[in-house]
């Protein structure tokens, strides 16, 4: 096990150079020229040359990207053209906001799209499997986005029981301490930021984890049904152990491979979900700030974010397949 | 076989059992939705009673008038017929789907096919690139192609396409690889027939079923992703009335223009229903050993 992390860890260097390639080609390709825009349009010649040689655009295109390897490997992503702080810096602040509304998605979805999907694949074409699969259906079918704006129109606007935007009411949380709302006001012991905290998570957590419960829900629902014919199944049964215990101890557990995976591939599509649905309800996250900095040309912003995003989601991938070893005693690497 | 001339002579009422499981409620509602999506779109010149982007200051942001009003679904901030727009943005969303669906279908299938077929280094490589691009959370190299080569119809096609072939291109290798040593493809090697030629003529018609599958449910996907893009304002440029800019002009008006933001988010998730639908039927009906395992989506 050991040596099979360490050997996809030293496989995946080779994808990460690969990928740090193609995101610095991106940027060459990007029209118009980048002193310019720092400097204006009334910028002199002399003073184009000198911020040039300055930020070394003078030089041959293979030692600019070895430089930009370089700091990148190095953590110094470079400076933000819009907030004048260090990229990692503005990146730090935010990425708390998004991990805690990932994990509180994630909470959601699987609570609620297990159960699901292990009762409509143990009775297959019941009513509880058809309601169940035309839900997964519309969860697969609707975009979060519009999800999340129907909600703030329902929830918000008509309804009126829960706030359209942002992270907490103004004045409610204590000072900062780890960046993660439910955990600081926990340890603060301020019961009313944690509420005002899950209140306002709740809609965007929901709009981001829609489409990760209609597909889990499939999945689950399939798995179930294709380990409830086993033997095992049949045996457990036989023993005279209750229903639910069958279902819950030996089919889902034997079902939880298909599971883990599309877990693990959905984290990606919620990581990229994120970028949305933060922009939709203004959460404070490293999503919104992508937008922000794509729509102000921060380009030093965005390749910062754009490669934090997917070393995240390579480590991912590196942990899921980790974990297959845990799960199902059988895989030995 | 005596038995089976029988037992289809007694069991089957229907003389064309092929059409028997296409006349699912599945078929049924996905090929509505998509039917009348493609007639409205191909039709929007004649059905749509405004000009898409005319702007009538005089009646700006009113409610749907549902019976005998001018406008039949509401107007926008800028006073365009809302209807209007739909039925144009119909337009734009189906013929930028289909692209991408089409052209990511081409390049995966045929990558897929010769990376299985040659094997060694070419399979190498073509999977290192795999490798790489799918390292991108989905839609984050849309949105970094978007945000560094700027917006356009061109752009966008190929931030759409720049992660969609991926998935034919795996599946399409796996198979290739099981079809190579089979005896027909061994045979044509034999008579002297070409690379190429075997490629296109006896491996893809073998696998273009599979890919016809995923090629539906990478049509509903990339409708979703074009609305998403337009939503951030990434998309087509804006005098182009699309689903996802009207979504993103909504916002601003949320609370006090409901209907701006309604309708165009319901399209988007009827079409993608209808596709779904369809993909779903077409899997059951095309591959059912996907159906088993559940994936394909």
């Amino acid at each position: 096990m050991g040596t099979y992390l360490v050997r996809r860890l030293i496989g995946t260097l080779p994808v990460l150079l690969l990928i740090s390639l193609l995101v610095f080609l991106l940027i060459q390709a990007a029209p118009g020229d980048p002193t310019l825009m720092l400097l204006g349009e009334d910028a002199t010649a002399a003073d184009i040359a000198e911020a040039k040689q300055r930020w070394g655009l003078d030089q041959p295109i293979y030692i600019q990207y070895v430089k930009f390897l370089n700091s990148a490997a190095t953590g110094n992503l470079g400076k933000s053209f819009r907030f004048g702080l260090p990229v990692i810096e503005v990146i730090k602040e935010r990425l708390p906001a998004t991990i805690e509304l990932a994990t509180i998605s994630i909470i959601i979805g699987i609570l609620l799209a297990i159960p699901l999907g292990v009762w409509a694949g143990a009775k297959p074409n019941s009513w509880i499997d058809n309601l169940g699969t035309t839900f997964g259906l519309f969860g697969i079918s609707m975009p979060s986005f519009w999800l999340g704006i129907m909600l703030i129109l329902l929830l918000a606007g008509f309804l009126h029981i829960l706030p359209s935007a942002g992270r907490s009411t103004y004045g409610v949380a204590g000072p900062r301490e780890t960046g993660f709302y439910f955990l600081d006001s926990i340890r603060q012991g301020n019961w009313l930021a944690v509420k005002d905290a899950f209140t306002h998570v709740l809609m965007p957590a929901i709009a981001l984890g829609s489409n990760m419960v209609g597909i889990l829900m499939r999945v689950t629902r399939s798995a179930v049904l294709e380990v409830m014919n086993e033997e095992y199944v049949v045996t457990a049964r036989a023993k005279g152990l209750a229903e639910q215990r069958v279902l819950w101890r030996h089919v889902l557990t034997n079902a939880l491979i298909p599971i883990v995976t599309v877990v693990g591939l959905e984290l990606g599509t919620l990581l990229s979900g994120s970028i949305i649905v933060e922009t939709v309800f203004a959460w404070p996250g490293i999503g919104s700030l992508l937008i922000t900095g794509v729509t102000s040309r921060d380009h030093p912003l965005v390749t910062g974010l754009v490669m934090i995003y997917t070393v995240a989601f390579v480590t991912i991938n590196l942990i899921i397949d980790a974990l297959y070893a845990l799960i199902d005693p059988r895989i030995r690497y | 076989m005596p038995s089976l001339t029988l037992e289809s002579a007694i069991s089957r009422p229907l003389q064309l059992p092929w059409l028997r499981p296409l006349l699912t409620a599945k078929v049924l509602a996905g090929g509505t939705i998509v039917l009348t999506l493609v007639v409205v779109g191909v039709f929007a010149p004649v059905l749509a009673p405004y000009d898409p982007n005319a702007q009538q200051l005089r009646a700006m942001v009113q409610p749907p008038q549902w019976f005998g009003g001018d406008h039949f679904l509401g107007t926008d901030n800028l006073g365009r017929d809302i209807l209007s727009r739909i039925l144009y943005g119909a337009r734009v969303s189906l013929l930028i789907a289909l692209a991408v669906v089409v052209i990511s279908g081409f390049v995966g299938v045929s990558l897929g096919a010769i990376s299985g077929y040659f094997g060694r280094k070419v399979d190498f490589s073509i999977q290192k690139l795999v490798e790489v691009v799918w390292a991108f959370p989905p839609l984050l190299l849309a949105i970094a192609i978007m945000a560094f080569l700027g917006q356009g119809l061109f752009n966008l096609i190929l931030a759409l396409v720049a992660q969609r072939w991926i998935q034919y291109c795996r599946v399409v290798r796996g198979q290739t690889l099981s079809l190579r040593n089979r005896d027909f493809v061994t045979a044509t090697q034999a008579l002297g027939a070409s690379d190429s030629r075997i490629i296109w003529r006896h491996i893809i018609p073998n696998i273009i079923q599979t890919s016809l599958v995923i090629g539906t449910f990478a049509m509903a996907s990339a409708i979703i992703s074009e609305a998403s893009l337009s939503f951030l304002g990434l998309g087509v440029p804006p005098e182009i009335p699309t689903w996802g800019t009207m979504l993103a002009d909504a916002r601003i008006y949320i609370s006090t223009a409901w209907w701006l933001a309604l309708f165009p988010g319901l399209c988007i998730f009827l079409t993608v229903l209808g596709i779904n639908l369809l993909g779903d039927a077409l899997r059951d009906l095309l591959d059912p050993r996907l159906k088993r395992t559940g994936s394909g989506l």
